[in-house]
């Protein structure tokens, strides 16, 4: 049978064309608001000069990604043209035409190629144990399903609309460069990455630290600590031109024409909230919850009064107060998230553990910035979930907290799909990832990974779903209180994702990992 | 062991994630007419009526029931269905089965609701029914019966016209397949009794019905007239006799319950074809106009000899031989010969030869696959109709690509594996390669379906892409017919022939 010898590829594309047809079966989907900011975007890239792009503002969503991602879509929109004129005009504000709808989801299907690729070569780095193995039980094969077929990819990208596959996958090979040793190209690939979406400028440092760490110093003395002697003006040099020269290609046209501070505003606007619309369940979820339940205490007990009401479940452009606990302003949490990185990139760079120690750096950061930030969106989870898994299929600790982190991470993204229609899909899709996920990585690692507790919380995961849809629709505080829901999910999520953090964080600081070559 | 849990459970689970998918998509007007109100109505409609009126009113014409609207045509069994699922239409939301107000209702909570059943029937019905086939009654490695699994349940005929039309078809078929898993497990009269359901379900059944008869009566036969087989028939002949009398208990009451049933059942005023299908007399019609030449009664005398005349060597065959691997033959050749040559074949009738040649994909991939393909792309028409291009393409794609990728279809398509070694004696095969032929075919098949979503027919020939489809389709199925028919009789009488009845 052909798709029984494990040394030939061809499972692979199976899997990925599985996974696409699977894609096309969404095209006709819900799609959020996020479709009309990329038809927004296509519009404005066609059909303004490139002066205007980053002035323009006749729809509420401007653009607010770096300077090569305009280009993308500027490169999108010439196919756009064979589709429907009328997406590229951008006083059509709204506009969602059968024929735009079947271009923009197909855009992201087939940029999804870089994805796959991605994964591919993910895949052909990873180690394994000797010893011959089936075919669904070998590390790359896991690997490449929980990839691929990432719930989280598949219910944010193709069905809430977005562009993530085509990012994750930059982000990805990157990664997979650095673990082929090829970091030239991982650093050109990041530094592309970062003028595509200036999101990942969180994890900025751990590719800073560890390139300048195990790259640009050739040697290491003895007891693992830098040989300050031995750091390459060369390989220092060929990083900094390359990224100087990325960014240079990107903004360059902006400098000249003067635009950079109003392209700067656009993209850190921070007059936006704390929270986002939906709460992440991130640091701030639970701060929120431990302000208002205090401020209702403390009313109760008389403790208190007359305080300001806080209004936390107002919108996504609002401000508020907090009222017992102090008030988070934007740059308290940019202190929060470069403190909390701070260990984790110390650590590396006291003991580098080669390109995984790197990939397990690059996690952290990306689940710091997720845990402090300002105003993060709950798909964020993704920028950690993804590169975990390479990690995951290597270790078996990494495989538990892998469980923990996927799995609650992924069922914060239900509310973002809250129509009947796409119920029985997400339920089906992350029942499929899960149960998966769970099997695979206890078939690899011959074993249970997670403990009681952490099985007790995960199922608890249900219970919450079904009292939330089920049971509290029927209950009468539902018109008075109807972000409580909102609020219980986000909260017992926030638990288990700071549980996984602080796990990954410890796995960063444990001292005992023996240094492993580049 | 490994790919009992993992693969086994991944595989049922992702079918199950294509149906919905299916079922959930938003109506697109591909083809610039509104979507008929269709099969969904009718169903909604047949709950409404079984839950509001009593037993002897359901199939009459009266105030409250009007046949004209979506009177119920199926046997009594899809009545006691509609109206257990009206009972729970009623517990969760009673405007859903209204009498006469409930009529054209629709609401995204409904939707659910009505593709909920359908997935509950096919998941208590279909799809333990295959896996128990794929199992216990066909022959391979386990990551074989696992493939098997997920290909047949990846059909997209019955995903397309279950879930994306609205039909229950996985219930009949469901049963009929317990039907042949009973008779292939040595349990006859379980076997019997599931097929009896089969057809009080949907009286188009009995286009199975045929080879069912001639394996038992074959099966009797073997044993010997004179003692074991005689008490066989008669134990199966009082099994089908008591569960015919089990459906029909209420309307046994009156004669005239039982003639109006049948009534609807076989409505006979019709002609011998009704719209596009891609069956003999249909394909005949483009050459001679046979439906004005004839008159109503010579064409039905002329579509019953011609359909006798088709079925009948593969049913003297089995008669002769009862084994599973010619009953699963005959079924296809039985089925296929009706469809082919009957009165009054609605194109979803492709669906029960459709189910053998399921079973047969693991013996004979490739031309499985291409029959299953062709079964498909034979109903594009429908499918546009009901603005379903995008999943058709989708699932089909699918469909042929896992089928022979996962089966290794266009490895095993040497003459040995097609099983026509008997045939090179009798007559010189040409030396074609299949393959390419079938990527052809398939590749054709691609091109039309585009053409018919994208290009609009040139205005004197309004039909012409139906047409086409059919024809295409036509050809298709009387040859994989006399393929079929070629297998099945030329294989030798011996009874040493290795049995793929029981595997460990």
């Amino acid at each position: 049978m052909a798709a029984s010898t494990a040394d030939s590829w061809s499972w692979f594309p199976a899997l990925a064309l599985g996974v696409s047809f699977l894609k096309c079966l969404m095209i006709n989907s819900y799609h959020s608001t996020d479709f009309e900011v990329h038809r927004n975007w296509l519009a404005i890239t066609h059909s303004l000069p490139v002066s205007k792009w980053y002035h323009e503002s006749t729809s509420e969503w401007t653009l607010d990604y770096p300077p090569l991602f305009a280009w993308f879509e500027y490169g999108l929109s010439h196919v756009a043209q064979h589709f429907d004129k009328k997406m590229l005009v951008v006083q059509n504000l709204g506009y969602a035409s059968p024929a735009t709808v079947l271009f923009q989801r197909l855009s992201v299907i087939a940029t999804d190629v870089v994805f796959i690729y991605a994964v591919r070569e993910c895949c052909r780095s990873v180690r394994e144990e000797k010893g011959s193995k089936d075919l669904l039980v070998r590390p790359y094969f896991i690997l490449a399903a929980l990839l691929l077929w990432n719930y989280g990819l598949l219910i944010v990208d193709h069905i809430h609309f977005q562009y993530n596959g085509f990012l994750c996958g930059i982000l990805l090979l990157s990664v997979a460069r650095h673990l082929q040793g090829r970091h030239l190209e991982g650093a050109f690939l990041f530094a592309v990455l970062l003028n595509l979406k200036h999101i990942y400028l969180y994890i900025a440092p751990a590719y800073g630290i560890f390139l300048l760490r195990s790259y640009c110093f050739t040697k290491d003395n003895t007891d693992g600590s830098v040989r300050w002697s031995s750091l390459s003006l060369v390989r220092l040099i060929a990083l900094g031109s390359i990224v100087i020269s990325v960014c240079a290609l990107s903004f360059g046209p902006f400098i000249a024409m003067g635009q950079l501070p109003q392209v700067l505003s656009r993209l850190f606007p921070f007059k936006r909230g704390l929270c986002h619309a939906y709460w992440a369940p991130n640091i701030w979820a639970l701060y929120n919850v431990v302000d208002k339940a205090l401020s209702v205490l403390g009313l109760r007990l008389k403790l208190l009064a007359n305080l300001p009401k806080a209004s936390m479940t107002g919108g996504l452009v609002q401000e508020f107060q907090h009222s017992v606990l102090p008030s988070v302003s934007p740059s308290a949490t940019l202190i929060c998230t470069l403190v909390s990185i701070l260990p984790a990139v110390l650590s590396i760079w006291r003991c580098p553990r080669g390109a995984r120690g790197f990939l397990r750096c690059l996690v952290v950061c990306a689940l710091c910035s997720f845990m402090f930030g300002w105003h993060v969106h709950e798909k964020a989870i993704l920028m950690a979930i993804l590169p975990l898994s390479v990690l995951a299929v290597e270790s078996r600790e990494d495989a538990g907290i892998f469980l923990m982190l996927a799995t609650t991470g992924h069922y914060s993204l239900f509310p973002l799909l809250f129509t009947a229609t796409e119920m029985p899909t997400k339920v089906l899709l992350i029942l499929l990832f899960t149960l998966y996920s769970f099997t695979s990585l206890k078939k690899l690692f011959r074993g249970f990974l997670l403990n009681t507790l952490e099985v007790t919380y995960l199922l608890g995961l249900i219970a919450v779903e079904i009292i939330c849809e089920v049971v509290y629709p029927l209950l009468p505080w539902k018109q008075t209180l109807p972000f409580v829901t909102l609020l219980a999910k986000s909260v017992y999520c926030s638990l288990g994702v700071s549980y996984s953090f602080i796990r990954l964080y410890l796995s960063i600081l444990r001292p005992t990992d023996k240094p492993k070559e580049l | 062991a490994v790919y009992h849990s993992i693969s086994a459970l991944s595989s049922l689970h992702v079918q199950m994630l294509v149906k919905m998918l299916v079922c959930m998509q938003p109506v697109f007007l591909w083809a610039g007419k509104p979507p008929m109100f269709g099969d969904y109505e009718a169903q909604r409609h047949w709950q409404e009526i079984t839950y509001n009126l009593p037993v002897h009113e359901w199939y009459f014409n009266t105030t409250d029931n009007n046949l004209n609207y979506w009177g119920l045509d199926y046997p009594p069994l899809t009545a006691y269905h509609s109206l257990l699922c009206g009972h729970v239409a009623s517990l969760i939301n009673p405007d859903w089965v209204e009498l006469h107000t409930s009529q054209g209702f629709e609401s995204s909570a409904h939707k659910l609701f009505m593709r909920a059943t359908v997935l509950i029937a096919d998941l208590l019905m279909y799809v333990p029914a295959v896996v128990l086939y794929c199992f216990y009654l066909s022959e391979g490695s386990n990551r074989k019966k696992v493939c098997l699994v997920l290909c047949i349940l990846l059909y997209p005929g019955l995903i397309l016209i279950d879930y994306g039309h609205f039909q229950y078809n996985s219930i009949s078929l469901g049963l009929a397949l317990w039907g042949v898993l009973g008779l292939g497990l040595g349990w006859d009269m379980l076997g019997s009794l599931a097929f009896v359901l089969a057809v009080n379900y949907k009286q188009m059944e009995l286009y199975h019905s045929l080879p069912f008869f001639c394996y038992l009566l074959g099966k009797c036969f073997k044993q010997g007239m004179a003692g074991r087989g005689l008490f066989l028939l008669v134990k199966i002949a009082v099994t089908v006799l008591v569960t015919f009398t089990l459906c029909w208990l209420p309307f046994l009451t009156d004669p005239g319950q039982v003639l109006q049933v049948l009534h609807r059942l076989f409505p006979v005023g019709r002609g011998l074809f009704e719209d596009k299908v891609a069956n003999t007399w249909c394909s005949l019609n483009v050459l001679i106009k046979i439906k004005t030449i004839l008159s109503t009664d010579t064409q039905l005398y002329l579509s019953l000899a011609a359909t006798l005349l088709a079925a009948l060597p593969s049913s003297i065959k089995l008669l002769t031989k009862p084994t599973l691997w010619q009953f699963k033959l005959a079924l296809v050749n039985s089925s296929l010969a009706f469809f082919l040559f009957s009165f009054q074949v609605h194109e979803k009738s492709i669906l029960l030869p459709a189910l053998p040649v399921c079973l047969l994909l693991g013996d004979l991939p490739l031309p499985a696959v291409w029959f299953l393909q062709a079964s498909t792309f034979s109903m594009l028409p429908l499918f546009l109709k009901d603005g379903l291009f995008v999943p058709y393409a989708v699932t089909s794609s699918a469909f042929v690509f896992y089928s022979v990728y996962l089966l290794s279809a266009l490895e095993h398509s040497s003459e040995e594996e097609l099983r026509l070694r008997p045939v090179r004696r009798l007559v010189c095969l040409p030396r074609v390669d299949l393959g390419r032929i079938f990527y052809l075919s398939v590749a054709a098949m691609a091109g039309l379906s585009f053409m018919s979503v994208a290009l609009a027919p040139p205005a004197r020939l309004p039909d012409l892409f139906p047409l086409l489809v059919s024809v295409f389709s036509f050809l298709h199925f009387l040859g994989l017919l006399l393929y079929f028919n070629v297998v099945q009789i030329a294989e030798p009488p011996s009874p040493r022939r290795k049995n793929p009845k029981k595997t460990e």
